[in-house]
């Protein structure tokens, strides 16, 4: 197994702030690889440092085999990198704007086949300004595409996407991967890290506190299903019952109520409506889901991966 | 579809592009100036000189003196009590007043070139009229051929300020919106040469320069017979020059700023001791002494001073030579610097 992307020991302050805190990561050539975190947890600046684009101030980073500060030409010739934010020139239209790029590489795909690949063909003379939120984001993974990259970084490539976009940019990054291209992202979608991902480093404070495919990582809660209810009269005291609940591994109280990580959803639902019917407690919400990777972020932070 | 052409060519190409896709900028680097030319062309047109507005005190032999200034064709003199005649004086609408008696008296402000002009005239009026006689006779010549005029002086002048304008401007805000777009630190993503990125600021400036240096002589030419005496050839090496060295003081400038508010004021700063001093609208000899090393020294003077001698007096490249290569070194070391200290993220 190559490795395409490796670091270790990154560190990385702004000020006072610790962005990056003794970061190691580990991408293999082939895989979709998912940094998954809140905002603010230094996602982005660690993919900046892995984009040769920022400088550690302590850590080892190795890219396709070579070094920022040595071979950056060489890397950069092999990379596609969208990042977080970038808005393309307005008045420069979609194929002005890929051509520019394209020639600053010295192989790579022509114009219209990477038009093709992210099906903006049809807006090809259209001003970038004129371009809806999807399609800019499209051109901008288009962009990185037209050198057609080894290894491409995509920093949060879906935030502020319509469902339908998103799921277009989910096919472009399949499809990439799929041609045997490494993929490194930043995301706080979960849904995003567990369709596009092979493996997840689960990332808080600038560190990663969990490391995995994202079966394993929910394999790890001990149980596969969330089960959330909310009752009146509500009572403190009512958590012990329910960890005695059969079934429940976990419980844990939110403002909308209360979340019990089960194994076999069959099993405990009817004992906990038993069990709350004898109580002559009023249930006014019950829902269940399987597991998800922002089930395994909460019970490692208590916190969930975006403020709501 | 052609394939992509070099990054220079096709980064210069963008940038022709973004700007011509600006209406405003269109308005500033083009119509501006022209507009400028039309109005200070207009205001500072060669005329007669206008009669000068005196009066005469009332008072003893008053009213036959001011009917005999008035007599003058440079004169127009009118008959006032005291207090009105200090008043128009004091409010400018009176050059000066003449207060009669036994020994006459000039009131006027000796600061004004008017009053000074009003007191050397009235006096000779009144002496000659009292019967004095000048031992030696003089004729006049006047100057009113093209190439003497204010406008002569001024389109020159307009040119090199828009060489100037056009180049601080249009380079600083572009490289400052795309820094604040994050598109700078995606262009460092890729393997592009930054040298790439900065020399087709210039290379799109020569461009334009073409395009600016057309409108402003042209229109010069067509609105005011004001021709250009040396070659064609010349003057669009000398404008080339300046151009070049504006773009490179345009990329220094924007080098680092981060908001518009901020390359303004650093632009602002930079520009202005060239709008002032360098001699755009008058001859930067009229500053004192000591500070013409310090405007001799700025790169819009010697552009002026070239464009003034190639378009009125028809002088060569090779008489211009020392002027250019300051402007152009001001242009090599700002591009150098830039290149060194520029933010690209």
């Amino acid at each position: 197994m190559q490795v395409a992307v490796s670091c270790s020991g990154l560190r990385k302050s702004y000020g006072d702030v610790v962005a990056v805190d003794g970061l190691d990561l580990e991408v293999c050539t082939g895989e979709c690889f998912g940094l998954l975190g809140p905002n603010g947890a230094g996602k982005t600046t660690t993919i900046e440092i892995l984009e040769g684009l920022l400088e550690p101030d302590a850590g080892d980073v190795e890219v396709l085999g070579m070094r920022w500060g040595t071979d950056d030409r060489a890397i950069r010739q092999r990379l596609g990198v969208q990042l977080q934010e970038t808005q393309l020139a307005e008045r420069l239209t979609v194929e002005e704007t890929l051509r520019i790029f394209r020639s600053f590489f010295d192989r790579g795909r022509s114009v219209d086949q990477v038009l093709r690949i992210v099906e903006l063909e049809e807006k090809r003379s259209a001003w970038v300004s004129r371009l809806s939120g999807g399609q800019q984001q499209r051109l901008a993974v288009a962009c990185a595409l037209v050198s057609e990259p080894h290894l491409l970084f995509l920093d949060e490539p879906t935030t502020g996407l319509d469902p339908q976009s998103r799921r277009q940019l989910w096919s472009l990054v399949l499809d990439f991967k799929a041609a045997g291209g490494t993929v490194l992202l930043t995301t706080h979608y979960m849904e995003e890290a567990e369709r596009l991902c092979d493996r997840v480093a689960i990332v808080d404070h600038g560190q990663v506190i969990a490391l995995g495919t994202p079966d394993e990582l929910i394999a790890k809660l001990g149980a596969e299903h969330v089960v959330e209810i909310a009752f009146q009269p509500d009572d403190p005291e009512v958590d012990d019952w329910l960890r005695r609940v059969d079934g429940v591994e976990n419980v844990r109280r939110e403002r909308r109520g209360i979340l019990l990580t089960v194994r076999e959803v069959h099993r405990t639902v009817p004992a906990l409506l038993a069990g709350l019917r004898d109580r002559s407690v009023e249930l006014s919400r019950l829902t269940t889901h399987h597991a998800t990777l922002e089930d395994v972020f909460v019970s490692l932070t208590g916190r969930h991966l975006r403020d709501e | 579809m052609s394939r992509p052409l070099h990054p220079l060519w096709e980064l210069t190409r963008a940038r022709v592009l973004e700007f011509i896709r600006e209406p405003e900028a269109i308005f500033w680097v083009f119509i501006f100036p022209v507009l400028l030319a039309l109005g200070l062309g207009i205001a500072f047109r060669n005329r007669p000189a206008e009669s000068l507005r005196i009066a005469v005190q009332d008072g003893p032999g008053a009213a036959a003196l001011a009917a005999s200034l008035d007599t003058f064709p440079d004169l127009r003199a009118l008959l006032l009590p005291a207090d009105q005649a200090n008043n128009d004086l004091r409010s400018g609408k009176l050059t000066l007043v003449v207060v009669p008696g036994d020994s006459l008296t000039y009131v006027f402000d000796p600061t004004r070139d008017e009053g000074q002009l009003a007191r050397r005239v009235v006096d000779d009026a009144i002496q000659r009229a009292a019967g004095r006689l000048d031992p030696r006779t003089a004729g006049e010549r006047h100057l009113t051929e093209p190439g003497s005029r204010y406008i002569d002086f001024l389109i020159p002048g307009l040119l090199g300020l828009n060489l100037m304008g056009s180049g601080m401007w249009g380079i600083g805000f572009n490289i400052v919106q795309a820094r604040r777009k994050k598109l700078l630190k995606r262009l460092l993503a890729t393997p592009m040469r930054k040298s790439h990125f900065l020399l087709s600021y210039g290379l799109s400036r020569l461009i334009f320069m073409i395009l600016e240096l057309a409108a402003l002589v042209g229109f010069g030419w067509l609105a005011f017979d004001v021709r250009v005496h040396g070659s064609v050839l010349d003057l669009l090496v000398v404008s080339m020059v300046g151009a070049m060295s504006f773009a490179g003081l345009g990329l220094l400038t924007a080098s680092r700023a981060r908001t518009i508010e901020g390359v303004s004021g650093i632009m602002n700063f930079v520009m202005l001791p060239m709008w002032i001093f360098s001699g755009v609208f008058f001859s930067y000899a009229r500053f004192p002494d000591p500070l013409q090393p310090f405007i001799q020294a700025l790169p819009l003077t010697p552009l002026l001073d070239a464009l003034r001698s190639v378009m009125t007096d028809g002088a060569p490249l090779s008489a211009n030579l020392g002027r250019l290569a300051l402007a152009a070194a001001w242009g090599v070391v700002s591009f150098g610097a830039a290149l060194k200290i520029f933010r690209w993220n």
